[in-house]
């Protein structure tokens, strides 16, 4: 017997340089950071709506509709205050100012894109991993989903919309649904590559219970895959929000969103473009940041992935 | 060399391949600067030279580099020059370097299965090579085809021809790839470890194939192998390559009987004897684990399908004592593992008895089985795989132990014991896996292992997956352990030099069934089973003493 073989430097030198730090790395992708910062922006504007000069989004004004956009016109406040106001966007068909609209709205969509896929990937996290690991309820789980994908996600949303009446909550959980087996397939699939993995078995021999098993070392494996198509449901959820507002089976008209305030300048869309140009460059923008994100990221975490474009 | 000397016959003496001081740079960030470094090896007409190193010693590049396939943004040939028939490869365009290739050079890969293309036919597959390179017609084409594969000895080389890669087996797979590589008749062979994926008897009827062709053919062939014994069996010449530099290079007589460099002596002396380390056994020792005809029946099928059922291990009897090593040997698919896995029950048992310490294991329920895991421990073949690498080292170690309800520190305090019984650092303990290398690797899952006190520990392939002198370090560390601790021990190995080395009792496996059990003096002085000698004749390096030479 000699003395302790020491880890050798090489392998430890090497080993460091290639994880310079995730934040680091993360900061040097121009997606994530383009990305990152359009998103702040979005949430910012959202939580200060009401600081950045805006009106009621619901105040109706019969005498000053369809107005241009830089329009200037003095209001009476319902504090009997006068105000001199620049409709920086213009006003839509009902007198409503749209700069105010448009900001209010996203609210709405980000609320909705962040809580469709928070609920998809939990609840899809939990059904892949037991349908992976445990056999005998694969074949159950993996049948039901598949049922679930067969019904087309829009006409699922707007079935349960006219059962349960419009309104956010419904809304989410519409657009969350048809979400989850997406997320549950690709659970699985990592479960089941990992599964098989000696470390896995060797840790079987060691007595270690299933539920251990699948927390310490089959759940970090989907952290970084989840993290990805969590983007890219967030960005869908966002759209398919606006596309059952557009069509009229979403959230309640008169509440601001991005799809409501596009259906209702519609009409005069011909004559007034504004109504549907504003709302919709700031949707545009939105699902780019989450989906250029999303790509950023899945090049940052799984660099095999990247190298292969 | 621009006087190229002529011989008798009529035939130019200048070497086929010349790789002149070659340089090749790594990326930065990389373990060394340069991936070779001045090598300089040729390679003759009618001659198999054999380039011999361990992991990351550069043979690997050396041989891409001559045919252009080295990626190019990341190594690049910074000094020296590879002349193919006096062409300069490292002066030629692409266009030059895809009509050389092939037609003038062609090369053959590890991994049959994954260097042939599993949509085409094998047929289609050597027909692109010579619709590329020439233009013969659809039955000179074919008439080539059936004749190559003839000459690789395939049995019906039409039906062969319209095969798909996955109905052949590894060895005939093999086969197709040599009879592509050498369709157009190239002057050089380049062979990347051609027969480290295959089978001891399907490996020595491929060399026997390349040798045989090579002659025929006046082919020059740079054989690419890790393995002494492939070497002694067919090498006309050898370069030792460590660490990016050539640091021997003679004819294969010199090198392996009068090694000169000590890393060469290094390597030659940790090949593994073929004679059976002989060792006092005691008959009154206690029986740790016995088997009484197990068995493991895979039933496939499904609605639409007729059953079939494999017999992965039938009616397997063996017994280990306290302080012995029972060697399960044979070729992939034999059932050793299979064996190995019903013993610790990470898959059940079709029928017989395992017997642990007296208990019958073979039916134990779920919550019996939770107290029977600590007393049979596995070490596995790949140590890449078998840490998970987002956990610490120790965080692994510990891992068992903590299930059965002992304290994070007193777990801790054994992890570090053991980290210095396997020879590591018990400061590396909050290391990660990716920071050791796979020799450190298989010592820290040996200290996983152990750290469950098991009454038998199970070695399926654990040495297969290591560079030879690290597997010499590996195996005397269970041996010390094995010794220390009185361990009863089963060794799973394909490799009849290893199981020679470490075992007291050889059980050969073959389609299933134990064909020979005996001591290990028994089995290699005087084998019985037909199965077992075609076995042992096929070892490669047979009648080389390897191990004569000190390190």
């Amino acid at each position: 017997m000699t003395s302790p073989d020491l880890v050798d430097s090489a392998a430890q030198a090497a080993a460091s340089a290639e994880r310079p730090g995730l934040l680091r790395q993360l900061s040097r992708n121009p997606s994530v950071v383009f990305g990152t910062v359009v998103l702040l922006v979005m949430v910012v504007l959202g939580l200060l709506a009401p600081a950045l000069d805006t009106l009621d989004p619901a105040g109706i004004d019969p005498a000053w509709r369809n107005k241009r956009p830089g329009t200037e016109h003095t209001i009476t406040l319902p504090s009997g205050q006068e105000l001199e106001y620049v409709h920086r966007m213009g006003t839509d068909s009902l007198g409503r100012d749209l700069y105010s609209r448009v900001l209010y709205g996203a609210r709405i969509s980000l609320v909705v894109g962040l809580a469709v896929a928070v609920i998809s990937i939990a609840v899809g996290l939990v059904i892949g991993l037991l349908a992976g690991y445990v056999r005998w309820l694969d074949g159950v789980a993996m049948r039901v989903m598949d049922g679930l994908m067969a019904i087309p996600g829009i006409l699922l949303a707007i079935g349960l919309v006219s059962l349960w009446g419009a309104g956010l909550a419904t809304v989410i959980i519409a657009i969350a649904v048809p979400e989850i087996p997406r997320v549950v397939r690709l659970v699985r699939s990592i479960v089941l590559s990992i599964r098989e993995e000696p470390y896995v078995e060797a840790a079987i021999s060691v007595g270690t219970p299933l539920v251990p098993i699948l927390y310490r070392h089959v759940l970090p494996n989907t952290i970084a895959p989840l993290l990805v198509q969590g983007t890219y449901v967030c960005a869908s959820a966002i759209l398919v929000e606006a596309i059952l507002s557009f069509l009229g089976v979403g959230i309640p008209p008169e509440t601001p969103t991005w799809g409501n305030i596009m259906a209702e300048g519609r009409v005069l869309f011909q004559v007034f473009p504004h109504n549907i140009l504003f709302p919709g460059v700031f949707l545009a923008l939105t699902i780019l940041a989450v989906n250029l994100l999303g790509d950023g990221l899945r090049d940052t975490l799984d660099p095999r992935m990247a190298k292969r474009f | 060399m621009a006087d190229s000397v002529t011989t008798a016959d009529g035939k130019a003496d200048r070497p086929v391949l010349e790789i002149d001081d070659l340089t090749i740079r790594l990326p930065k960030g990389a373990d060394r600067e340069h991936a070779i470094e001045n090598v300089s090896i040729s390679v003759r007409k009618r001659e198999i030279v054999c380039l011999v190193g361990e992991s990351g010693s550069g043979k690997s590049v050396s041989a891409f580099s001559v045919m252009g396939l080295l990626p190019s943004r990341d190594m690049a040939p910074v000094g020296g020059a590879i002349r193919l028939e006096g062409e300069n490869l490292l002066e030629v365009d692409e266009a030059r370097l895809r009509e050389l290739r092939g037609a003038r050079m062609s090369m053959i890969f590890q991994e049959p299965m994954t260097a042939l293309n599993p949509t085409m036919t094998c047929g289609a597959q050597i027909e692109e090579v010579l619709t590329t390179h020439t233009d013969y017609g659809p039955e000179e084409r074919q008439r080539r085809i059936l004749g190559i594969l003839e000459q690789v000895h395939l049995p019906d080389p039409p039906r062969m021809a319209a095969s798909y890669p996955h109905q052949l087996s590894g060895g005939q797979r093999q086969r197709i790839m040599i009879a592509m590589a050498l369709v157009l008749e190239p002057v050089l062979l380049i062979a990347d470890e051609p027969t480290t994926a295959l089978d001891v008897t399907t490996q020595a009827q491929i060399l026997k194939l390349i040798k045989e062709i090579q002659e025929t053919h006046d082919t020059a062939v740079l054989f690419i192998t890790h393995d002494f014994g492939v070497v002694a069996d067919i090498a006309d010449r050898v370069a030792v390559m460590q660490w990016g530099k050539v640091v021997e290079e003679g004819t294969a007589e010199e090198v392996l009987q009068r090694p000169s460099h000590p890393y060469t002596r290094m390597l030659i002396g940790a090949v593994p004897s073929f004679t059976p380390r002989q060792r006092p056994r005691d008959p009154a020792a206690m029986v740790v684990l016995a088997t009484d005809g197990l068995s493991k029946i895979y039933t496939g099928g499904g609605f639409f399908q007729k059953a079939r059922a494999v017999h992965a291990a039938d009616s397997v009897s063996i017994e280990i004592r306290k302080g012995e090593t029972l060697g399960i040997v044979g070729e992939s698919g034999s059932g050793k593992s299979t064996v190995a896995r019903c013993i610790a029950r990470l898959i059940d048992p079709s029928d017989g008895h395992v017997y642990l310490d007296g208990d019958d294991i073979a039916r134990a329920s779920t919550a019996r089985l939770r107290q029977l895991r600590r007393r049979v421990q596995i070490v596995f073949q790949d140590p890449y795989r078998s840490l998970n690498p987002r956990r610490t080292v120790g965080a692994s170690i510990v891992e068992g132990p903590m299930n059965y309800g002992t304290g994070a520190a007193e777990a801790m305090a054994r992890a570090r014991e053991l980290m210095t019984l396997v020879r590591l650092d018990p400061g590396a303990l909050d290391r990660y896996p990716h920071q050791f290398s796979g020799g450190q690797r298989q010592r820290i899952c040996i200290a996983r292992a152990l750290a469950m006190e098991p009454d038998l520990l199970i070695a399926d392939e654990a040495v297969s997956a290591l560079d030879v002198s690290v597997q010499a370090q590996v195996l005397d560390l269970l041996d010390d352990i094995r010794q220390r601790l009185d361990l009863a021990m089963l060794f799973i190995t394909h490799d009849l030099r290893v199981a020679a080395q470490v075992c007291d009792t050889v059980a050969v496996m073959h389609r299933g069934k134990v064909v020979e059990y005996g001591t290990a003096g028994e089995v290699f002085g005087d084998p019985r089973h037909d199965y077992t000698r075609s076995l042992f004749a096929a070892a490669p390096g047979r009648g080389f003493a390897f191990g004569g030479v000190a390190a």
